[in-house]
């Protein structure tokens, strides 16, 4: 597939500086693409930052792009699961505004530790879409170079990565990179259940004590597998922050424009020293938790209907037809690449071998151990001891 | 040869302060670290010497503390993390040996970790419940860890500095009870000509027996050789010092040669160091074997209250005890 960058131009951009300029919407919630495909000019948020973007029509259009191409995608993993090619997907059905948005606001220097969802940011950093698919298909344990494309490991275990993005900030900082313009920024993705974790109010207290140059991108999507927000939280989770000392901000994480512009400015400040943010998306898991879940046991029809209302795409996509940015053949090429790619993607994993069994003892140590050697040997002996064995 | 005559602890500090001389990427975190320079004053000084962006005081959190060192250690530091007493490592293990342990294996070789966790463990201080476990067996059943432990002041110097420089994760035991023992410390050896961090020694030649130790039990076992020697029976000790991956090479030299071999660890017997060491020696010399290989070790109980720990932990008798069955075979 393309490793184009549909949306690389939207980069360098920063969010607009401060003004006293009015506000419009919801004060709890940054949006400046209504559901109805409306644009608000500039939303001034609750910490008095003036919220705005002004992209060109053909970096809208690369936006609108990225969106279609990581719901396609992420789509075709759904199918690939239930036809048995994985064993497992964790789709972002619903998320891709909170996932481009604030995967296209990260600059190249800018270091993403993700969960198991993010595959959207993963595209946007220029990964393979087919890697997150290795990982669930069982072929690796999803073996991109975290340092060359700047996306750590995806994590399952649920908050862990949050302290090693707490630490990383942690060494930018103590290298010397923040404090200017090219500075480096980290951020963290979470989910709504993981603000439940230790480890996650654990990274909370270290990043605001050290003044760690981190945002940390909760994607509030309403449910940890079966559990509402209810019972995770009795406040808004953005204003948790406030309680460790320092800013927390929610944005409309279906609105690819607000998330984009709210990250941007939580990754500026953190690049310049001034420390972490958290951002609480506000969106919703369209699909299940993972293909091993029946979301009908746990929520009602008419709440996912409501949210339908409030799609991502669809949104930008009004807006554009209503501003002319884009036409019917825009419109129709866009699908097609993203029909090609999403082939493209099928073909590969279809293809993908399984790995040589002895490859299971690789990379356990980097210093190896005599005890796994011996094992490794003893293992390849017995495969060998098989008539005819193709090992 | 500057050698000097230091504790154990001192001998620690010492390897500490090198290892942050010689490479700026190593830090040392923890809670306490700095002015106090740790519970056991093991990095006593370091912060004044290297300032607080190298010897860091941490917020009380031990998983905070191991996670943030894996992302140090992913930006390219090599941290050095204090967890206060063995039994405040739990809130870490998942950290430990869900991503510490794994990281390398998860990326497929791109990422290291190379990162020393240090734990002060094993009892005979008489402290408090929580202040005296031996949880090795829990690091060493983690494939990705590697696990060793010091049982001298040479060996605490040297060990410590070849931890930090190995790329392995590695957990760090040092026998708490053992800190104040003194001992002759080379500190002039180059490290490369050092003794090999993964690798058990011979610390005492015998002929009858053998006992395997690691950590506070080396001392022990020596004691209980020494008494033994004045009985007539010539015992060999091994220090394993590596406890994953097992040394068994030199082991197995050893007990072939003296048919009989003992474990001695703090640990409880159940599933722990002893089981798989004696499995090894049983699968591997099976023939040499004049008697079973005995365990002595700790109770299956939590660590006890402190008035009765000289009962649960091995000592000299016990050592000789277990001699002295394996001789009545």
């Amino acid at each position: 597939m393309a490793k184009g960058d549909p949306g690389a131009s939207t980069r360098g951009r920063r969010a607009a500086p401060r003004s006293k300029k009015a506000t419009t919407g919801d004060p709890e919630l940054v949006q400046l693409l209504t559901p109805a495909g409306e644009r608000i000019d500039s939303v001034i948020g609750p910490d008095g930052t003036e919220y705005r973007v002004d992209f060109t029509a053909e970096e809208y259009r690369g936006l609108y792009r990225d969106l279609v191409l990581v719901r396609k995608l992420d789509a075709e993993a759904t199918a690939l699961q239930r036809q048995g090619e994985l064993g497992l997907w964790a789709s972002l059905l619903g998320q891709e505004a909170a996932q481009v948005g604030s995967g296209r606001a990260l600059r190249t220097q800018d270091m993403a530790f993700p969960t198991y969802r993010e595959h959207g940011v993963l595209y946007c950093r220029g990964i393979d879409p087919i890697m997150p698919l290795r990982l669930f298909r069982g072929v690796d344990q999803g073996g991109w170079n975290p340092d060359e494309f700047k996306f750590n490991m995806y994590t399952i275990v649920i908050g862990a990565q949050t302290l090693h993005a707490t630490g990383y900030a942690m060494g930018v900082a103590m290298d010397g990179k923040t404090g200017t313009d090219d500075g480096e920024a980290v951020i963290a993705y979470f989910g709504d259940g993981a603000t439940s974790q230790g480890d996650v109010n654990e990274s909370f207290v270290w990043a605001s004590v050290f003044n760690a140059p981190l945002v940390f991108f909760c994607q509030n999507n309403q449910y940890a597998i079966s559990e509402p927000l209810e019972r995770q939280t009795r406040v808004p989770l953005y204003r948790r922050a406030a309680g460790f000392g320092f800013p927390g901000i929610r944005v409309d994480g279906n609105d690819v424009l607000a998330t984009y512009a709210v990250t941007r400015h939580a990754l500026d400040n953190a690049r310049h020293g001034q420390g972490p943010t958290l951002i609480e998306a506000y969106t919703y898991r369209m699909g299940a938790h993972t293909t091993s879940d029946d979301p009908t046991r746990y929520r009602i029809a008419s709440e996912v209907e409501a949210w339908q209302a409030k799609d991502p795409i669809a949104r930008v996509k009004t807006f554009l037809e209503r501003e002319q940015i884009a036409d019917a053949s825009f419109f129709a090429e866009v699908d097609e690449q993203a029909r090609r790619e999403a082939v493209d993607l099928r073909e590969r994993v279809l293809a993908l071998p399984n790995p040589e069994p002895s490859t299971m003892f690789d990379h356990v140590y980097p210093n190896g151990s005599p005890l796994l050697d011996e094992q490794r040997a003893q293992f390849s002996r017995y495969l060998e001891s098989f008539e005819g064995s193709a090992h | 040869m500057a050698t000097e005559t230091l504790t154990l602890g001192k001998a620690l500090n010492v390897g500490l302060r090198k290892a942050l001389e010689g490479d700026p990427k190593v830090v040392i975190m923890g809670e306490d670290v700095g002015k106090l320079g740790g519970v056991f004053r093991i990095t006593d000084g370091l912060q004044k010497d290297f300032g607080d962006q190298r010897v860091i005081d941490t917020p009380l959190a031990e998983s905070g503390i191991i996670g943030t060192a894996v992302g140090l250690a992913i930006r390219g530091y090599r941290p050095i993390c204090e967890i206060q007493f063995d039994g405040f490592v739990y809130p870490a293990y998942d950290q430990i040996v869900s991503q510490v342990a794994k990281m390398h294996y998860r990326s497929g070789g791109k990422l290291n970790i190379p990162m020393v966790i240090r734990i002060p463990f094993g009892g005979g201080i008489g402290a408090v419940e929580h202040h005296s476990e031996s949880p090795e067996a829990y690091f060493a059943h983690t494939a990705g860890l590697k696990v060793v432990s010091c049982a001298n002041p040479q060996d605490a110097y040297v060990m410590i500095q070849q931890a930090i420089a190995s790329d392995d994760p590695i957990v760090f035991l040092e026998p708490k009870r053992r800190y104040w023992e003194k001992g002759q410390v080379d500190l002039d050896a180059p490290l490369a000509d050092a003794y090999p961090l993964h690798a058990a020694r011979v610390v005492r030649p015998g002929t009858a027996a053998t006992l395997l130790a690691y950590g506070p039990m080396v001392r022990t076992c020596l004691d209980a050789a020494t008494a033994a020697a004045e009985d007539g029976r010539d015992l060999e000790v091994i220090d394993l010092r590596t406890l994953s991956p097992l040394d068994l090479g030199v082991v197995y030299e050893s007990v072939r040669r003296t048919g009989r071999a003992v474990v001695v660890h703090e640990a409880p017997s159940n599933v722990g160091l002893g089981a798989e060491i004696a499995a090894r020696i049983t699968e591997e010399c099976f023939y040499s074997l004049e008697s079973p290989v005995l365990r002595v070790t700790g109770f299956d109980t939590p660590y006890p209250a402190a008035r009765v720990e000289e009962e649960y932990l091995p000592d000299l008798d016990r050592v000789l005890d277990a001699v002295d069955r394996a001789f009545g075979w």
